[in-house]
């Protein structure tokens, strides 16, 4: 079975951008050139907006917003025709400060504060000189953005679809008590939930009805969804099972069981493919880093499968996942940190290096409970290396 | 070149940690670059020419110069808190190593001196981004931290496998692996966990506050992620030797004075001759091992303590095996606690006053070839085992210019002979080169005054990858 990534996305020829977004650990000076890693204060009030400098060299720069007036404000770094937003922070609460790190290159912008949160906000000139750092040459941020968020959601209705297809076979095969075939099929039908998680955790309830393993379950709640059904075809043994012996379900359970995992699906394919479901630039990145948390936390551990131990085939999804929400973002991130974009690279190929050590989706994978310490290590250490630098591709992707 | 201990500096010029860069740089004037007042406070200082005894009231606010002929958290007069870390690398990178080190060093140099990991620190910088220190140690003052950097054996010849195949030279540094880097012998009665023992890297975290010590370690390994993984770590307490005359002797989990004989900072003589590794030492080794040249050794061991029988041993027996009173420590020859003992002073039976198999006595310089060594350790108390016991006891640190000469047959001798050793378990070993220190003025400094990583920064070991 292919499973399908994006097309690589055409990069649109584009006019000189004025703002990149921030590497957190800015390129040291060059020789013979001072990097501006300079900070400049804001302050914000009822009917001012006081920033410390009315220059600064280009380079990295960090607006210190202080909020000084008693409403919400905004502060905008607006490009020369006063319209493009190059920069902004919002939502800073009365007497809160927050920092706007930016990457500016030589040319004239406006600062302008926005208590309030409403009208043109008050504004002041603002010149970058050229101190001679290079600031790299960006991509249309904006339209990169757009076709990553498109691309990324026309992902997302594939695997959802590929998800319910499989999870109608997986559900009959159960309920008819085809235990082999409801087992062969399991793992693999899993892997499209997997790969597009963060998504259904954006619909809150979903996750739980469909992913909440035993221990996860609060006293008396009921549970449902594929772990309950995982149990039920990998029954463990009286001492496996908190020393009680295993009780397998009813007919009658388990075609409830089966129905549920069917309507809860379906609730998930209808919720994507609504006519007003999007997910944008930041989500996608932060959904890149929770993917791989799930397999921080719960893959590496083996706690997700603990009865059928195909822990493996998760893992390789979420991160194939991740590596996807990564790719949908690749022009921005290369624009804006080629550092990041090539670890991230490196990290996601030297992982699936690791995992193909363990099998495929076409092979199989071993399964958890046959991998030694050294191996469990080994993996988590790739999933760090992987995590650290992902942790950065949201800032990059938002460029604050 | 001054082996004096170092002095620590009160907080007042040094910037309070997690003070903005705005402040370092003078409120407004963020564009001036150039480096602000104070913000250098503690690099490039060199170290105090004479002991200062650390006061209690200052004690918070003290920082340790990080740059020296030697690193710091050696001779430092020891604090009250620990927690060492030792790494493996996940890479086989040479490149990836050195930028490592650089990294560290550079986000050591700022923690000690009581700035954040990174240059925003843990709360500002992008709001997207995740802060680049981790915040716990926000409000804290500097506490006196040191960290101190080490390469085990591993890293330069790899690990042997249990059948005998020698390990792999993973960096291209078998040729560079000094003498004194052995690997240990089996000690009589040894319970090594391999889990709790051995490891590439190792840096040992320092501080009057156990939350600034901890904090230095999280960052430093959040660093490392995707270069190393941590392999084992100890917390310790109550630190059980006294690395300075100005401190008073603490006590182990066993109630007694614990490093009446150590080398103290002040002894320059005893140092140069225990505890520094020499030039001449590398001209005797086979390989080139001129790097280590200003360096000392750093033997780790954990020590578990079995407290509770030894809670329930007269007074007679403890003070008998030990060979020190328990309320004084003298030695029971006679005296008080900083009297030598005599060795071969007997009472009315005949029989030696501090016995033949006490620890005082074979642990005594005379009884091995006159070495000594500068002990560093620190009491721990891992939770309990599942009879109901503490994991608790010593986890021994000393610092030696050679291990083969100045720890190995001292500690065969204990092992084997020592009464002691019918209450304790060694469970944890390590044995660490511990490099010169960065020297004084090196540092690069960013535009806001306080260390940075550039590729012309230096780090800890240096002279190894020359």
């Amino acid at each position: 079975m292919s499973f399908r990534r994006p097309a690589a996305l055409a990069l649109v020829a584009l006019t000189l951008p004025l703002a990149a977004c921030v590497a957190n650990d800015p390129a040291p000076a060059q020789s013979g050139a001072s990097a501006g890693t300079g900070v400049l204060t804001v302050s914000s009030t009822a009917d001012g907006c006081t920033v410390s400098a009315a220059e600064a060299p280009s380079g990295t720069l960090t607006f210190q917003v202080a909020n000084d007036g008693s409403d919400v404000t905004e502060f905008y770094l607006l490009a020369e025709d006063g319209l493009q937003v190059v920069a902004e922070v919002e939502n800073v609460g009365p007497g809160l400060s927050r920092d706007l790190v930016v990457q500016l290159r030589p040319g004239t912008y406006w600062t302008a504060c926005k208590p309030g949160m409403v009208g043109d906000g008050i504004r002041e000139a603002f010149t970058v000189t050229d101190s001679g750092v290079e600031v790299g040459p960006t991509g249309d941020t904006a339209d990169q953005l757009a076709a990553a968020e498109a691309s990324y959601v026309a992902y997302v209705k594939d695997q959802v679809g590929a998800l319910i297809t499989g999870t109608q076979e997986f559900a009959a095969a159960y309920a008819a008590g085809d235990d082999e075939t409801a087992r062969s099929l399991y793992a693999a039908t899993r892997v499209h939930w997997e790969r597009v998680e963060p998504v259904a955790e954006s619909f809150g309830d979903l996750d739980p009805l469909l992913d909440l393993r035993e221990a996860d379950l609060e006293a008396g709640a009921t549970w449902s969804g594929w772990h309950l059904v995982e149990k039920d075809l990998w029954q463990p043994s009286a001492q496996d099972n908190g020393g009680v012996a295993y009780t397998p379900l009813t007919a009658e359970q388990r075609t409830a069981a089966a129905d549920d995992l069917v309507t809860y699906t379906q609730q998930l394919v209808d919720a994507v493919n609504a006519e007003d479901f999007t997910f944008e630039a930041f989500q996608i990145a932060n959904g890149a880093k929770e993917l791989l948390d799930e397999v921080a936390t719960g893959k590496v551990t083996g706690e997700e499968e603990i009865w059928s131990h195909t822990d493996l085939w998760d893992f390789q999804a979420n991160v194939e996942g991740a590596h996807v929400a990564y790719e949908v973002l690749e022009p921005v991130v290369v624009a804006a940190d080629p550092e990041l974009a090539d670890q991230l690279t490196t990290q996601f190929d030297a992982l699936d290096a690791l995992l193909a050590q363990h099998g495929s989706y076409e092979d199989g994978f071993v399964t958890y409970d046959t991998l030694d310490a050294a191996q469990v290590k080994e993996l988590a250490a790739a999933v760090d290396a992987l995590s650290e630098p992902l942790s950065q591709l949201t800032a990059t992707v938002t460029g604050a | 070149m001054t082996d004096a201990p170092d002095a620590p500096t009160g907080g007042a010029g040094a910037p309070a940690r997690g003070m903005s860069r705005r402040a370092l740089l003078g409120l407004g004037t963020g564009l001036t670059a150039g480096i602000a007042a104070g913000a250098a406070a503690g690099f490039g200082v060199g170290r105090g020419t004479a002991p200062t005894p650390a006061a209690t009231s200052a004690i918070g606010a003290s920082t340790y110069p990080f740059t020296g002929p030697h690193q710091a958290g050696i001779v430092t007069p020891a604090q009250d808190r620990l927690y060492l870390a030792a790494f493996d690398l996940t890479t086989d990178s040479r490149e990836e190593l050195v930028d490592l080190l650089r990294r560290w060093t550079t986000m050591a140099a700022r923690l000690t001196q009581g700035l954040s990991a990174g240059p925003f620190g843990p709360a500002s910088g992008p709001y997207d981004a995740p802060p680049d220190d981790t915040g716990e140690a926000a409000d804290l003052p500097p506490a006196g931290l040191t960290i101190t950097f080490g390469f085990g054996r591993s890293l330069f010849v790899g690990t042997p496998s249990p059948d005998g195949t020698p390990g792999t030279d993973r960096f291209g540094l078998a040729d560079r692996l000094p003498g004194g880097l052995v690997e240990l012998p089996h000690f009589p009665q040894d319970a090594l966990d391999p889990a709790r023992s051995d490891g590439d890297l190792v840096v040992q975290a320092c501080a009057d506050d156990p939350q600034v010590a901890v904090h230095a370690v999280r960052n430093l390994s959040r660093a490392a992620f995707g270069t190393a993984t941590i392999r084992w770590t100890q917390l310790g307490y109550g630190r059980t030797s006294s690395t300075s005359t100005a401190q008073k002797t603490p006590r182990n989990l066993f109630g007694f004075k614990d490093g009446t004989a150590n080398v103290k900072a002040e002894e320059s003589a005893a140092l140069d001759e225990h505890i520094w590794v020499p030039a001449s030492d590398a001209a005797a080794d086979t390989t080139d091992s001129a790097w280590l040249t200003g360096g000392s050794y750093l033997v780790a061991r954990r020590i578990r303590m079995t407290i509770e029988t030894w809670d329930r041993t007269s007074l007679r027996e403890q003070e008998a095996v030990v060979g020190r009173t328990k309320g004084e420590g003298a030695p029971l020859s006679g005296g008080t606690e900083h009297t030598e003992p005599d060795l071969t002073a007997t009472g009315g039976d005949g029989a030696p006053l501090v016995a033949v198999d006490s620890h005082v006595r074979l642990a005594h310089p005379t009884t091995n070839d006159g070495v000594r060594m500068l002990r560093r350790g620190y009491n721990f108390t891992d939770g309990n085992d599942s009879l109901g016991r503490l994991d608790a006891g010593l986890f021994f640190l000393a610092f030696v210019r050679d291990p083969r000469t100045h720890y190995v047959p001292m500690q065969t001798t204990l092992s084997r002979d020592d009464a002691l050793m019918e209450y304790l378990q060694h469970t944890g070993s390590g044995l660490f080169a511990v490099p010169a220190g960065v020297p004084d003025g090196s540092l690069v400094l960013g535009d806001d005054g306080t260390p940075t990583t550039s590729d012309d920064s230096p780090f800890v070991g240096q002279a190894l990858f020359a």
